[in-house]
């Protein structure tokens, strides 16, 4: 069974820009509500599978998307 | 009806314009980035996707750079208010608009110092004279890409790379460039770009933006507004970074809707192709005005240095009767008067009275041309047999 991480951001644009440069390289990802135990924050975060973290941080890095940390979720 | 008045704003719209913002009336609506819900999401990639469209228009690497707002105005008030502070000077033309003038007005009596540099009578203005005029306090140097009045490009590029040779940022003010004429971040040496969604960018009016350079530290770009961006809300401070620092409060995701429209209709047409053809028509109007005995047309009457927007003026009519006798009696929309730029206007040496403008765009036929040179043919004839002087 894969397991899931969520990548969090400081910006709803950047995580929207995350998503969209991440599905164009072909990754299965979903802008998520963020969750609660991780940020109190209010916006979005970026959920993907976890074989997917290098490259999607890679792609991230990359470019100028600005996130805060990536985290498992259960 | 011919509209005439697209240098004003941009009629008609692409009808994928109306039809991008009914779909977002119906079927999204949302607020962008306050929620997670799905149709918030939604509503935030509305928000992303503008921000990208506008970046491949003006040829910006990095779509983050692109903070969105009201308009043009909001964005000059936002750069040139957030960079200067007493102490400072600032370099401007003499061709510039009240979006740019009052704002630095208004700070020369907090401190700011200002230089105009002035322009030739035609509008052009040599790079040289802001070399001269920057000195060792220079921060910014203010440019109208092109005139609002007579069309008149400015060296917006050779004025680039004088600032970054002394370190000074340059504002260009793209109102009326962005969609109709090639605008290039980073080919034109552009430190900060003021764009407008509802002129040549096809959009609705009340959007528009500033795209921030990587020259510009943006802890030295003060916010004009402090508020809710949907991020970091645990504090009670705004925001540090792009873009969020300069986007509180909710956006006009409607708006931008539309204009993801209408940009991707410029796109789809090629700027250059737009501009060929804004070119013949303006091309094929100063030929035709030229020979009109009484007439007189202003700016640089020359497509190959203007945007397909001139001015011209009457023997014998003031510019409000030759306005109304063009839209009553002819149907054609033009707007008369100083065009918020009596800065310009002084330039060109139709102070106070203004011009009767023109300002052609993509959807405007070489067949409406003829028809308003013959109206124009017409009323200058009536107003040199009647003998009327103003
Ligand atoms: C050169 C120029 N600058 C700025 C503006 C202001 O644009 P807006 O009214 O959309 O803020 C305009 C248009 O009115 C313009 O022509």
């Amino acid at each position: 069974m894969t397991e899931f991480c969520v990548a969090l951001f400081y910006s709803n644009s950047h995580a929207l820009r995350a998503e969209k440069l991440a599905k164009k390289a072909g990754f299965k990802v979903k802008v998520i509500p963020t969750p609660r135990h991780l940020s109190s924050d209010c916006g979005f975060a970026l959920r993907c599978d976890e074989d997917d973290v290098p490259a999607i941080q890679g792609i991230m890095d990359g470019d100028s998307v600005e996130y805060d940390r990536i985290e498992k979720v259960g | 009806m011919i509209y005439f008045d697209n240098a004003a704003t941009s009629w008609p719209k692409p009808e994928g314009v109306i039809e991008a913002m009914a779909a977002f009336s119906r079927e999204v609506g949302a607020n962008p980035g306050r929620a997670g819900h799905r149709m918030s999401v939604e509503a935030g990639r509305i928000v992303n996707d503008a921000r990208d469209a506008v970046a491949e228009l003006l040829h910006v690497n990095d779509p983050l750079r692109v903070v969105l707002g009201s308009n043009a105005t909001e964005a000059l008030n936002l750069a040139i208010f957030g960079l200067l502070g007493s102490g400072d000077h600032v370099v401007t033309s003499g061709m510039e608009h009240n979006s740019v003038m009052r704002p630095l007005r208004q700070l020369e009596a907090i401190g700011v110092e200002l230089t105009v540099v002035e322009c030739a009578a035609d509008g052009s203005m040599d790079p040289y004279d802001v070399d001269a005029a920057i000195r060792q306090e220079t921060r910014l140097v203010v440019l109208n890409h092109a005139s609002n009045v007579v069309g008149t490009l400015l060296p917006v590029s050779d004025v680039g790379a004088i600032c970054r040779e002394n370190d000074a940022l340059l504002l260009v003010d793209a109102a009326q460039t962005a969609g109709t004429h090639p605008v290039h971040m980073d080919d034109d040496n552009i430190d900060l770009i003021a764009f407008t969604g509802h002129k040549g960018m096809m959009g609705p009016q009340g959007t528009g933006g500033l795209v921030i350079g990587e020259r510009v530290n943006i802890a030295d770009l003060r916010p004009l507004k402090h508020g809710g961006t949907g991020s970091r809300s645990e504090l009670e401070v705004q925001p540090d970074f792009l873009p969020d620092r300069y986007e509180s409060g909710t956006m006009n995701t409607i708006g931008l809707a539309g204009l993801i429209a209408g940009i991707e209709y410029v796109l789809q047409k090629g700027v250059e192709a737009i501009r060929e053809h804004e070119s013949s028509l303006l091309a094929r109007f100063i030929d035709g005005a030229r020979t009109i005995p009484g007439a007189t047309l202003y700016g640089p009457m020359d497509t190959a240095r203007q945007t397909a927007t001139t001015s011209l003026n009457i023997d014998g009519l003031s510019q409000s009767e030759a306005g109304l006798m063009l839209d009553e009696e002819h149907n054609i929309m033009s707007r008369v008067g100083l065009h918020c730029s009596p800065s310009a206007h002084r330039t060109l040496g139709t102070f106070p009275d203004g011009t009767v403008r023109f300002g052609f765009g993509l959807f405007n036929t070489a067949e409406e041309i003829d028809i308003s040179l013959e109206a124009l043919e017409n009323m200058a004839e009536g107003a040199r047999t009647s003998g009327g002087g103003r």
